[in-house]
């Protein structure tokens, strides 16, 4: 195997033993990008080579002096919704072309001081509002496993670039599956945590009520590593939360004798793909054959979770996004010559049609006379959705589902039907509207090739009990280490 | 139910977007479908549920209000689309 295609946990062993330095890392991932990066297109902005180089020099240094640790000369990649200081962060969107952030988020800055190499920004929808990541100003990933499939989204970018080993990391943020769908699409692990588990300081806002950053992995090791560095409360954001900070790598040892599996039968409803299917429920029957019990439950206001969804994130986005009038940051219209229309006109352009869409949903919807019939009333299901997990987890432990009801489409496919997009999504979303945390961990693949994702869900804060279960079941299945079939030749 | 143009219209003037006349048309037969989905949620009776606005439940969030440093002006203005030496400037607004 090549340096660039190792697991953080691997990698830790070779550069603490000095057998491996991070600049010869970070070489390795330099060339593996200018190899194959042309045909994934991951990156929206790499960072200048130089820099890198001088972070695994720091790295190497802090490994001579005994003074390593988890992540240090480890490269990874952000996606580019993550403010880091000095470095462009546009959020897939013409209206921040041009934005460099004066401060780092505090998840940047965490990273950053483990002594992770931060390899770029990479790509995702405009404001992380899509499920495929084609709504991005600066062009569209490939799925490494199909170049002319989707990568999913919105976190497109950090799942390709992990599958593509152009990464051996990546931070992805998720609102309504952003992490978790990508994850499944490209054959990697995505861990959403528990809404205030990690800081939003220094996300750019989409939903705030949904929003949550987490790792994009090789492995379900390499999960819980990257979630030791990222996890705990910051001053920063109101709505993190006060409570220690676990370390997740001993949760996975821990056998699954007396984990109840819980079932939902509204996850595997109509329109599931009959490969989807087949590879979930295999998982599943692995689990079991490990000392799970597996129970059936229901979660019967499912389906109802896209459309409650859709009100409340777009409302919040609508408020969100008004703070991009081209006064203080970003793109301006500079012809125009009156405030209101450099308002309106700087918008216009600086937007793309779906996060138009979202800011009209969401106006729409706040806008006098409709506030009970459309945000109060989706709150309220909000709560239904909440409720039904609440009595799932009184018997069971964790939730296994498939993460979406079919693998990556072809490009192009959806775009002109933004519902059947949505749609897309059902399976992802109640987990957001919960706070609950959730995970894809890869299970298998579809008849035609393209990976697929199991999904796991806990109670709040019982992220370990997910990496468990999600470390037995990789243990389990064994998949034979396969290389993305879009990027063979290389 | 509809969603007729103007209403399109007049909701893109609230959030300060300019559609062109073909954005308009579009979005209202998007907007159309996906609020007639939206109506699904009719279905549940949700009378006495008390709505969420916060997934973990909360309470204010209060810090002690230290001085602390901030972003130097040169910092705060770097990325100002059109700035004087100490502030952002705007096209005359009266």
């Amino acid at each position: 195997m090549e340096l660039y295609e190792l697991s953080i946990g691997t990698l830790q062993g070779l550069l603490a033993s000095q057998d491996v330095s991070a600049v010869e890392l970070t070489s390795a991932v330099l060339n593996r990008i200018a190899a194959v990066e042309e045909r994934v297109g991951a990156f929206i902005t790499r960072a200048d080579e130089q820099v890198m180089i001088a972070q695994a020099e720091a790295a190497d240094i802090r490994w001579r002096e005994g003074r390593g640790g988890l992540l240090c000369g480890i490269p990874v990649s952000l996606k580019d919704v993550l403010c880091t200081k000095g470095l462009r962060t546009t959020c897939g969107s013409r209206i921040l072309d041009s934005f460099v952030p004066p401060y780092d988020a505090t998840v940047s800055e965490k990273l950053k001081t483990a002594g992770a190499v931060v390899v770029g920004k990479v790509s995702m929808d405009e404001f992380a509002m899509g499920s495929s990541n084609e709504n991005c100003a600066f062009g569209v990933p490939h799925n490494p496993w199909n170049l002319d499939h989707v990568c999913g989204g919105s976190s497109g970018g950090s799942a390709a670039s992990v599958a593509a080993a152009e990464a051996i990391a990546s931070v992805g943020s998720d609102t309504g599956g952003s992490i978790r769908q990508p994850a499944s699409y490209c054959g990697v692990v995505g861990l959403k945590p528990t809404y205030g588990r990690v800081s939003r300081f220094g996300l750019v806002a989409y939903a705030s009520s949904l929003d949550q950053l987490g790792p994009l992995t090789r492995d379900v090791t390499d999960c819980a590593i990257m979630l030791n560095v990222m996890a705990g409360y910051d001053p920063r954001d109101s709505t993190s939360v006060e409570r220690p900070v676990p370390d997740y790598r001993t949760s996975l040892v821990a056998g699954l004798k007396g984990m109840r599996i819980g079932v939902p039968r509204e996850y595997f409803a109509e329109g599931l793909d009959a490969d989807v299917e087949q590879a979930v429920r295999q998982g599943i029957r692995a689990l079991e054959g490990a000392g799970a019990t597996v129970v059936d439950v229901s979660l019967p206001r499912t389906p109802y979770g896209v459309a409650a969804y859709y009100i409340i994130a777009s409302a919040e986005a609508s408020s969100n996004l008004a703070r991009y009038d081209g006064v203080r940051y970003g793109f301006r219209d500079k012809e125009a010559s009156a405030l209101l229309e450099m308002y309106r006109q700087t918008r216009s352009q600086g937007f793309g049609p779906e996060v138009k869409r979202r800011i009209i949903i969401g106006t729409y919807a706040l806008s006098s006379g409709y506030y009970d019939a459309y945000y109060k009333k989706a709150s309220q299901v909000r709560t239904l959705i909440a409720d039904d997990f609440r009595l799932a987890f009184a018997d069971c432990d964790v939730l296994v589902s498939p993460v979406t009801p079919t693998p990556a489409w072809r490009l192009g496919e959806k775009l002109a039907d933004p519902l059947s997009m949505y749609l897309s999504d059902i399976l992802t979303i109640p987990t957001n509207l919960a706070g609950l945390p959730g995970m894809s961990v890869p299970c298998g693949f579809s008849k035609s090739g393209m990976p697929i994702g199991l999904q796991l869900q806990a109670d709040h804060f019982a992220e370990e009990k997910l990496l468990c279960v999600a470390y037995n079941l990789e243990k389990e299945l064994a998949l034979p280490a396969r290389k993305p079939a879009g990027l063979e030749d290389n | 139910m509809t969603i007729s143009v103007t209403e399109v219209e007049y909701v893109a003037r609230l959030a300060r977007l300019d559609l062109s006349a073909e954005e308009v048309v579009t979005m209202s037969g998007q907007l159309d479908r996906i609020m007639s989905y939206i109506d699904k949620l009719n279905e549940l009776d949700t009378s006495g549920v008390i709505p969420t606005t916060h997934a973990i439940p909360t309470s204010n969030a209060f810090r002690t209000d230290t001085v602390r440093a901030s972003l130097s002006l040169d910092q705060a203005l770097a990325n100002g689309p059109v700035c004087s030496a100490e502030a952002f400037k705007v096209p005359r607004v009266i």
